[in-house]
């Protein structure tokens, strides 16, 4: 199993069944293959709709309906159009249970940056600023390092996305939880050593006494 | 009653040089690219865009942006369009970036006759640099401005003549909001019906909104 393919089963067992939930772009949309099919679980969708499925075959593909990425989706049976400013009153208000994304950095305090990074790189923010302080659970799902470079850091480097949001969050190497205190590391994934998941990391990691591997 | 149906040449004709046009669409999913391409042909310049997004280079506002049209772009996001980035970067554009949800808000309250919204969105981050911060029962807020424009270019699927407006799926998105908060707002129709055909329940932008209805079957 590849290391994105680890990170995207772990955060679909964090979804509880009525769960409403955004997904990010990339790794992220992944997630959703992995949902336990027992329960159920609503995507919302910025771009405007609720009951976000599966990408279609090439023959099924309607561009009047897409998602965030303006890519052709499917909609689940009850799914729900609307505009953006209900879009996101669902997401500012407090509706959406669990968000998911990707970011460049996370810090011990819940702070996260991922819009820009100044003079190379400017995407914009898109609906991530809105979700991050809407969402009640926000999960980053990324990989742990980038290029050797630390994206666990003391404090962010780059330009905040959003302040002490940041709930929990899952890479190839274990699954983190941000707490008052810092950092806690609750799980770790097989065969990595506590040792080498802190040097992967600026921030000092809390070992959590209940340790245990990853499951999926 | 006024006829709203006219050509889309005559529509763009009535759009000056350093017109503000708030494009509906989401990547371009809702967006009237039949008037884009018609202000293509025209030499009209120095525009102010308001999208939620560059797009892509060569598809709606992006073919706008490609021909230099555009002198500042108000969005959420460009990432999807290395174009838009460049001309940025350059100062030959100059861009705006706005949380979505923000933009959404900041128009629809333009619409609505309020001043402006007051959002959790960006404390804390350089979104909040020179507004004003207000707490309400202990929270902070921005204090974010409606926006307006001159122009709205909404995509419509089925619009009667009158003006009211049925959209199809998720090219609704920013139309709506748009609608309400320009001086002249036009549709591009995807299919023209006459009054009464549509169901008075499933319209989404009532007709009071739309001063011009020009026709581009899909």
């Amino acid at each position: 199993m590849n290391a994105k393919e680890l990170i995207a089963r772990r955060v679909a067992k964090e979804l509880k069944d009525g769960d409403v939930v955004n997904l990010g772009i990339g790794l992220p949309t992944m997630v959703a293959n992995y949902v336990d099919p027992s329960i159920d679980i609503t995507f919302q969708s910025e771009n405007g709709m609720l009951g976000l499925a599966a990408a279609p075959s090439k023959e099924n593909e309607d561009w009047d309906l897409t998602n965030a990425g303006g890519k052709p989706v499917t909609m689940t049976t009850g799914g729900v159009f609307f505009d953006s400013a209900t879009s996101f009153g669902i997401i500012r208000g407090g509706h959406v249970d669990a968000t998911v994304l990707g970011s460049l950095q996370v810090d011990e305090e819940g702070n996260i940056a991922n819009w820009i990074i100044p003079g190379k790189m400017v995407p914009g923010m898109g609906g991530a600023m809105d979700l991050l302080v809407g969402a009640k659970k926000v999960i980053v799902a990324m990989q742990h390092t980038s290029n050797g470079e630390h994206k666990i850091l003391k404090k962010c480097t780059l330009p905040f996305t959003a302040v002490k949001e940041v709930n929990m969050i899952v890479t190839e190497l274990g699954v983190m939880e941000i707490t008052p205190e810092g950092i806690v590391l609750k799980e770790i994934a097989p065969g990595v050593t506590i040792e080498e998941v802190q040097q992967a990391t600026e921030a000092t990691l809390i070992i959590s006494e209940n340790l245990k591997e990853i499951e999926i | 009653m006024k006829k709203k149906i006219i050509s889309i040449a005559e529509f763009v004709a009535k759009i000056p040089n350093g017109a503000s046009i708030m494009v509906g669409g989401f990547m371009n999913i809702g967006t009237a690219e039949g008037i884009i391409d018609e202000m293509l042909k025209t030499d009209v310049k120095d525009l102010t865009i308001i999208c939620n997004d560059a797009g892509l280079p060569g598809v709606g506002v992006g073919k706008l942006i490609d021909a230099g049209k555009v002198k500042k772009l108000i969005a959420s996001h460009i990432g999807l369009n290395p174009i838009a980035g460049q001309k940025m970067t350059s100062g030959e554009m100059e861009v705006e970036l706005i949380p979505q949800g923000t933009l959404a808000e900041r128009i629809r309250s333009a619409g609505a006759g309020l001043g402006g919204i007051l959002t959790p969105t960006g404390i804390g981050t350089i979104v909040q640099d020179g507004k004003e911060i207000i707490e309400v029962d202990g929270r902070k807020y921005i204090l974010e401005n409606p926006l307006k424009a001159d122009f709205a270019f909404l995509l419509g699927h089925v619009v009667d003549k009158k003006g009211n407006i049925v959209y199809n799926k998720t090219i609704r998105n920013f139309n709506p909001l748009m609608a309400t908060a320009a001086e002249c707002v036009v549709v591009q129709a995807r299919k023209v019906v006459e009054i009464g055909e549509l169901d008075p329940d499933h319209i989404i932008t009532p007709h009071i909104f739309v001063d011009y209805i020009v026709e581009v079957s899909k």
